[in-house]
């Protein structure tokens, strides 16, 4: 009760602050935000990239079970589930990349959304020549962002933990294998999300692999900037 | 009398920002998917000392820390030179994928926050942070990791359960995941340890093999390998 108080609180003076620095009558000025992606890696495409603001819960964290939402992501890199949810808690509004994200390729997206002070990113994209590694960001803080302010990251690859790592054509939805995207069981073992270890490839020993040495990647695998340009 | 109770309470209300004493809520997760950390040290410390710096030679008690898990030695120069520890906040190994909490109440001067775990199974890896300066403004900070060497042994990547764990032994001294295999011929040879600078260093990554008993490696390249980071640390100033 007491917390619910402080938030309360808190959120009517960030509301306050909003409209004195916007100046006029409305409560909730549009921003936008530009998010451009560059693909580090050598030869692991990224899913069409979906990009997210909301106020609620967080997509994901190290450690975590991921939720299906999630592995629907990792596995087969569709992102609609993650979208639906983000939306469902607190959703500010959502864009998705128009196509995968080749290696050495970059994109922009732009979001425009209400003004909100507690306005958090989250993004992710598959690396579709693996089994379940993705790429992005859950929840960084954005709405304190001054109109031309950047933040810039470089993202690591990670392991969401559903489906074993092994590499084989029939489980690769890539170009590199063709195989089958999301499966609803978790054959990994450990069923946590954690950074990912890379893959190792045909060409490094692991002979029923379909991947190559070319697919191999290390961190970061994703840089990223975000700026608000309104 | 009056007079020097008002100037101890300027003292007192000046002393948080001078000194820049700070309670800490200390999160440390495992972001590997094979690899357990041994008991971690955790230390606050003056900016002058550290437990161990990239590019320096390992003394022996960064060397009984990477080889063996040992951080007995690291503990007591930590306290020796004004610092304060905590030693084993996770009561044992910290597996793949787990976390820690603990807590610390910094003392005057003690500006700085380090970390050193060994990584098992490896031959002289582990876990570090050196020095982060601990903010003095509240607020959440998240500081990931990298996996370093110690330099003081050959990354053989043989087993010598129960043995390997004694600076100067080579070998891996356990196995915590029961994926290490046996029979392997070794990725370099076990003396001299010439194969890699006898200083810390970034860890190249663990090779392996699919071998479970024969090969180069008894490490197995599906379960044993990393990329950086290998661990996130979360500090809550308060």
């Amino acid at each position: 009760m007491m917390n619910n108080m402080i938030k309360v609180g808190l959120g009517l003076l960030a509301t306050t602050t909003l409209v004195a620095c916007g100046g006029g009558n409305s409560p909730e000025p549009m921003q936008t935000l530009r998010i451009t992606m560059t693909n580090l890696t050598a030869g692991q495409p990224i899913s069409p990239v979906m990009v997210a603001l909301n106020t609620g819960a967080t997509a994901w964290s190290a450690g975590a079970v991921a939720s299906t939402a999630l592995e629907k992501l990792a596995e087969s890199g569709d992102a609609s589930a993650l979208a639906a949810s983000l939306a469902a808690a607190g959703g500010l509004g959502a864009a998705n990349g128009k196509a995968p994200i080749g290696p050495g390729a970059s994109e922009s997206i732009e979001l425009s959304f209400n003004a909100n002070a507690a306005a958090k990113l989250t993004l992710a994209g598959m690396l579709v020549n693996t089994n379940d590694a993705f790429t992005g960001l859950a929840a960084v803080s954005v709405g304190g962002l001054a109109v031309g302010e950047q933040l810039t990251q470089q993202l690591a690859a990670w392991d969401a933990g559903t489906e074993a790592n092994d590499e084989t054509a029939a489980t690769i939805p890539g170009p590199a294998g063709g195989g089958e995207g999301f499966n609803a069981a978790r054959s990994d073992g450990l069923n946590l999300i954690r950074v990912h270890a890379g893959v190792v490839s045909a060409d490094d020993g692991l002979a029923t692999s379909v991947l190559k040495s070319t697919h191999r990647f290390d961190n970061p695998v994703l840089g990223v900037l975000i700026e608000r340009i309104r | 009398m009056k007079r020097k109770l008002m100037l101890a309470s300027l003292v007192a209300a000046l002393s948080p920002l001078s000194s820049q004493a700070a309670s800490l809520d200390i999160s440390v997760t495992n972001l590997t998917g094979g690899i357990y950390f041994t008991p971690l040290l955790i230390a606050a410390h003056p900016a002058t000392t550290h437990l161990f710096q990239a590019g320096k030679a390992a003394g022996a008690a960064v060397q009984a820390m990477a080889e063996g898990g040992d951080t007995a030695a690291l503990k007591t120069a930590a306290e020796a030179a004004g610092g304060q520890t905590i030693a084993n906040p996770a009561g044992g190994l910290l597996g793949p994928a787990l976390a820690t909490q603990t807590t610390l109440t910094t003392t005057a001067g003690n500006t700085r926050l380090s970390l050193a775990a060994m990584m098992l199974p490896t031959n002289d890896g582990f876990v570090g942070l050196d020095g982060w300066e601990i903010p003095t403004a509240p607020g959440t900070y998240t500081i990931d990791l990298n996996a370093y060497d110690a330099g003081t042994e050959a990354n053989t990547e043989l087993m010598n359960a129960g043995a390997g764990g004694a600076p100067g032994v080579p070998g891996i001294p356990g196995d915590p995941s029961g994926k290490a295999g046996s029979g392997g011929t070794g990725v370099v040879a076990a003396t001299p340890n010439n194969a890699e600078p006898n200083v810390v260093h970034i860890h190249r990554g663990a090779l392996g093999d699919t071998n479970a008993t024969g090969g180069t490696s008894d490490l197995d390249s599906r379960s044993h390998r990393w990329l950086n980071p290998v661990a996130r640390v979360t500090v809550v100033v308060k």
